[in-house]
């Protein structure tokens, strides 16, 4: 009985456009890859800024910017519409951060925007260094032998 | 469980609806519309306290009622959390109630019950919800952007209020149908249509069966909030299961936003979507005759954040009004 409920559900469930979604993702994040490394350029040319400190310049100069448009309020159609081109990157961490912020302020700094900020970017952060962990340890094993 | 009613009316309603239900296609029906969703407040959940407060206050006033024996009514934050606050302000005997989405029509039911047996004359039912208040509690932050599956419902932001009465007037509660929950074995939290359709499709059944009716005795069957999925697999599911075939049949999902033009992905959702259509555009039709008798069958998924991250399917629930026109 529910195997025919499964059937008419599947039939009435529309496809989701993976490849015109991939192919949107693969544009916007090339976009945002040429961004950051005319970010670099621009930090370590005109400001004279060591290649290594440039990049965390860049890093800085994106992440500020997503959440400043994500404030401003208009940064999730962004998202919405170039998905993981903008998920992805570190644009993606910080409007899932800031937008996590903005939805908790009034509920008080401590209680509400401390404690709910990382709602949607913790698992990152957890994840982030558990696996910067496992491959370390594998590149020093590797290193070893 | 379906109860017949004698002399439960509808006497007045109220729609209140937010920015994006005021851009639909049924924006000259409803009682007032706001521009922006904080409605002069501070948050999504004060805003949506404001609303029912005033759903409330303009059926009274449209009824030049001053005691109202009894307020039933809910919405979908936890612990009922706007209804509570906004009943407050009345000093009025309150039930909250929660059916997800079918809240209105449960509302309809128990205050059908009560004016029948006669212990009360006057009573306001009332639903509401909040799209961004709704989005924080069982989605994501309100500006978060991240992609959506088409079958994604939207959910609706407005509160609907109605006075229940003895008294007599044009729409008549003419019984209604408590309906069960019912697993439909869908995990997913995005295809809100696929889990509800099922138990829609159970209660429309056992409201026939219950009263020995056809399908056709009804001028329209409205469903709450299917979506344009869900509607297609309630029609198939009713046609192979039950052999029911639904002709004059629409979603109000599907009704209270241009879903061609607007970005509300498979339709509407919310406790508000089926009373702020019918309370509107249906009663509109009702009044000219154009409609005799609507058999409303509002859908809940009874979703919890929790239990849907421990892996469980999500239970739905329906329960059916049938409303009619006396002379």
């Amino acid at each position: 009985m529910t195997d025919k409920y499964q059937k008419i559900v599947e039939r009435h469930t529309p496809e989701e456009n993976v490849m015109v979604n991939a192919i949107i993702a693969f544009i916007t994040g090339g976009i945002m890859g040429i961004i950051g490394q005319l970010l670099i350029d621009f930090y370590s040319s005109y400001m004279h800024i060591p290649s290594k400190e440039a990049t965390v310049c860049m890093l800085i100069t994106l992440i500020f910017m997503s959440c400043l448009l994500t404030s401003l309020g208009f940064f999730d159609k962004c998202v919405n519409f170039c998905k993981c081109g903008l998920i992805i990157p570190i644009t993606g961490f910080a409007h899932a951060t800031q937008s996590a912020a903005l939805e908790y302020r009034k509920e008080g700094l401590v209680m509400g925007l401390g404690a709910n900020m990382l709602k949607l970017s913790g698992a990152v952060i957890i994840y982030g260094i558990i696996g910067s962990f496992v491959f370390s340890l594998i590149r020093t094993l590797v290193g070893i032998i | 469980m379906t109860v017949k009613f004698n002399n439960s009316y509808i006497n007045e309603t109220a729609t209140i609806v937010g920015p994006y239900e005021g851009k639909g296609p049924l924006k000259k029906y409803f009682d007032y519309i706001y521009a922006e969703l904080y409605f002069n407040e501070k948050t999504w959940e004060q805003a949506e306290m404001k609303i029912i407060d005033q759903a409330i206050n303009i059926v009274k006033e449209k009824s030049n009622l001053t005691n109202v024996d009894l307020l039933i009514g809910g919405d979908l934050l936890n612990q009922l959390a706007p209804s509570n606050y906004a009943a407050s302000k009345f000093y009025t005997p309150y039930a909250g109630i929660y059916a997800a989405c079918a809240t209105s029509t449960l509302g309809l039911i128990i205050a059908s019950n009560f004016i029948e047996n006669g212990m009360a004359k006057n009573i306001i039912t009332f639903t509401s919800s909040h799209n961004n208040g709704a989005e924080k509690q069982y989605r994501y932050p309100v500006e978060y952007g991240g992609p959506k599956p088409k079958t994604t419902t939207f959910t609706s932001t407005g509160a609907a209020a109605a006075l229940v009465s003895s008294n007599k007037s044009n729409i008549k509660i003419e019984s209604g149908t408590i309906g069960r929950v019912v697993d439909s074995n869908v995990k997913n939290i995005f295809h809100m249509g696929a889990v509800m359709a099922k138990a829609a499709a159970d209660t429309i059944n056992k409201h026939l069966k219950d009263l020995k009716r056809s399908i056709n005795y009804y001028d329209l069957v409205l469903t709450g909030d299917l979506g344009i999925y869900g509607k297609e697999i309630l029609k198939d599911y009713l046609k192979e299961e039950y052999s029911i075939e639904l002709e004059n049949y629409n979603d109000t999902g599907t009704m209270i936003y241009d879903v061609e033009n607007q970005e509300v992905y498979a339709g509407a959702s919310g406790p508000a979507c089926a009373p702020l259509v019918t309370y509107s555009y249906i009663f509109n039709l009702m009044k000219k005759k154009k409609l005799k008798r609507v058999l409303l069958v509002a859908t809940g998924a009874l979703m919890s954040p929790s239990l849907t991250n421990q892996k469980l399917t999500l239970p739905a629930i329906a329960h059916a009004v049938s409303l009619e026109v006396i002379k």
